[in-house]
């Protein structure tokens, strides 16, 4: 039994307060309290990734998700809050439904957490590798230039897409 | 000592709380919410099987930046959508939206 | 001279080994004080910026700026934070007390967090990050968030009001920022901010890339809220705008995170495009601390010489004049580059 090491020590830390975050986020009745909790949960993943050694990666997630996704969804709720705070984000009223919903979820993790701890997966070390950004770069302009070039479609789509739905179409 | 097994374990609980997130709300921003806590939990496998496994190649890094930037493109359409049809219906309770019922 | 600090790190270290610490701790000791050496930095920088403004603002106005407590009026920053500290602290009854009360926390911690990348000398960043400029524009992205709840958390249309301006401003100008980086960057060939300097040897990056360094100055203003671009937190239109519900001491926590943006901001500048650190006959640290109060008297000036301009002409500046601009200079960043490198230079 190998000592443990600073390193466990803080990937337990760092994922206790991601779970704990995400479990906030979706017991909160208040829906603001669910979108700031949301935003702990990224920076949570976010630390997760400098634990993997993937730093780019994690502030890639900071910039994008807890920066940009984060705003639009803050926005989106106050544009659209209706009636008092602490009422808005509510369960299903049906206890059954809320249950069930609670019982598949469940079924479902417990699934996937048997499938894992019983496939015996490797127990590698795990090497790091030093110059992440250039061999992304190589890849993403590389081997991967389709996704990429797919990628920035798919983002003027959204743009063009998301300001004609959110201004609607005038009437002539 | 950590391996892929936790944070394998991590990230599947992760993927339930926002089953169970997306299964038992009914507002429809608290859903897309959820949905976007799915798509983290599948990066942290993405990552941590990248690490352990291959990380010569950082192929698992590349496809974890791609669900990221997918999952921005769908959180602006899913959220212009809720507002406009917030326009219509003045409510982003999910069972107000019955047009379509019988 | 040059190495005094670096130098004192070392004996620091040394001594705590040979006290018997295993290195592992010693450095997390180090690192401790390092960051009560930031920390110390900022205030002092903070306290010297107030009084700075108030003057420059007085000469550029005509008028002398605070004369009357201390050689010229230099206390006067002192007696007004003695002033906040023994103000009532209100909070409103019907806010949301944890997120009033942690915003402000959280954006002076964010601004003090981008202290960590600075190099403040030669080997003299307190962390040598390989993605140490990404860090940056990362967590400049963050600050966001707080000022959405501090207009959230205070339960007043104004703030509220103020919040989502500021925060469109923001978001706006994040992407001309990054993106007039960009050019630095590929010049450099690297994110982390030391490589970055010593590629600065032959030119200054500030004469390979002016237009960058004009975009990151102006992006620069607006995502510190100041300037020509404060109409969210303008007086007289909005009544303090974020900041309307803060009294006393939490409007100083505010106030001190937008001056500490300011000198990181101004640091950052200095070392991409005015080769921080270097400098002939002064030890480094002596000239980035020179090059980053000169380019915040620049700020200052640009603050005190423009008037405020309007919320939709500041948007459509960002997206229609900014971006096309910075894109078109990583264009010719690019194309410059691969030429030059075929001339062989």
């Amino acid at each position: 039994m190998s000592m443990v090491t600073i390193n466990d020590m803080a990937f337990v830390c760092i994922a206790l307060f991601t779970i704990l975050s995400a479990l906030g986020m979706v017991l909160s009745r208040n829906i603001v309290h669910s979108a700031l909790a949301l935003i702990m949960t990224f920076i949570g993943v976010a630390m997760l990734f400098f634990h993997l050694d993937a730093g780019f990666l994690g502030l890639v997630q900071i910039l994008v998700y807890a920066g940009a996704i984060s705003v639009l969804i803050i926005f989106a709720i106050m544009l659209v809050m209706h009636g008092e705070p602490n009422q808005t984000n509510r369960f299903n009223p049906s206890l059954g439904t809320h249950l069930w919903g609670a019982y598949i979820a469940l079924l479902m993790t417990a699934g996937l957490v048997a499938a894992i701890w019983f496939s015996g997966l490797p127990e590698v070390k795990g090497r790091t590798v030093e110059d992440a950004v250039g061999l992304l770069a190589e890849l993403l302009l590389g081997k991967y230039v389709i996704a990429f070039e797919v990628a920035a479609v798919l983002l003027l789509l959204a743009v063009v897409g998301a300001i004609i739905l959110a201004r609607g179409v005038e009437e002539k | 000592m950590i391996g892929l097994t936790h944070y394998m374990i991590l990230s599947s609980l992760l993927f339930g709380i926002g089953v169970y997130g997306v299964l038992s709300k009914r507002n429809a921003v608290a859903i897309l919410m959820s949905v976007e806590l799915m798509l983290n939990a599948v990066n942290i496998n993405f990552v941590a099987i990248n690490r352990f496994i291959n990380p010569d190649q950082v192929v698992g890094q590349l496809f974890a930046i791609v669900v990221i930037v997918v999952a921005a493109a769908e959180v602006s359409v899913g959220l212009a959508l809720i507002i406009s049809i917030y326009r219509h219906r003045k409510s982003v309770n999910l069972s107000d939206f019955n047009l379509l019922k019988w | 001279m040059e190495h005094l600090f670096t130098d004192t790190a070392y004996m620091l270290t040394s001594w705590m080994v040979g006290l018997g610490i295993k290195p592992v701790w010693a450095d997390l000791i180090l690192l401790v004080v390092q960051w009560a050496i930031i920390i110390a930095i900022v205030t002092v920088n903070v306290i010297i910026l107030i009084w700075l403004e108030r003057k420059v603002s007085g000469f550029i106005q005509e008028r002398l700026g605070p004369n009357r407590l201390g050689p010229f009026g230099a206390f006067q920053t002192i007696a007004d934070a003695m002033k906040l500290l023994t103000k009532e602290d209100i909070i409103p009854s019907r806010a949301d007390r944890w997120i009033f009360m942690s915003a402000p926390l959280l954006f002076i911690v964010v601004a003090v967090m981008l202290y960590a990348v600075l190099p403040l000398g030669k080997d003299m960043a307190v962390v040598d990050l390989n993605v140490g400029l990404f860090y940056f524009i990362s967590l400049g992205s963050l600050s966001t968030i707080c000022l959405l709840m501090a207009g959230w958390g205070s339960n007043n249309k104004w703030s509220l009001l103020g919040a989502m301006r500021s925060v469109a401003q923001m978001i706006s100008y994040e992407i001309p920022l990054a993106f007039s980086l960009l050019g630095v960057v590929m010049i450099a060939g690297s994110l982390n901010l030391g490589e970055i300097v010593n590629a600065q040897n032959r030119y200054w990056f500030i004469l390979l890339q002016p237009v960058a360094f004009l975009v990151y100055f102006i992006a620069a203003t607006a995502e510190l809220n100041r300037g020509p671009f404060d109409m969210p937190e303008a007086e007289q239109e909005l009544t303090a705008g974020v900041y309307t519900e803060y009294t006393g001491m939490r409007w100083a926590l505010f106030f001190l995170a937008e001056y500490t943006n300011l000198v990181a901001v101004s640091a950052l500048a200095a070392t991409l495009f005015f080769g921080g650190g270097q400098g002939h006959w002064l030890p480094s640290w002596i000239w980035i601390i020179i090059k980053t109060y000169l380019i915040m008297l620049v700020f200052m000036w640009m603050k005190w010489t423009f008037p405020r301009i309007r919320m939709d002409h500041l948007m459509a500046f960002s997206w229609k004049v900014l971006i096309p601009v910075s894109l078109a200079n990583i264009l010719v960043t690019g194309l410059g580059i691969e030429f030059f490198r075929g001339m062989g230079w």
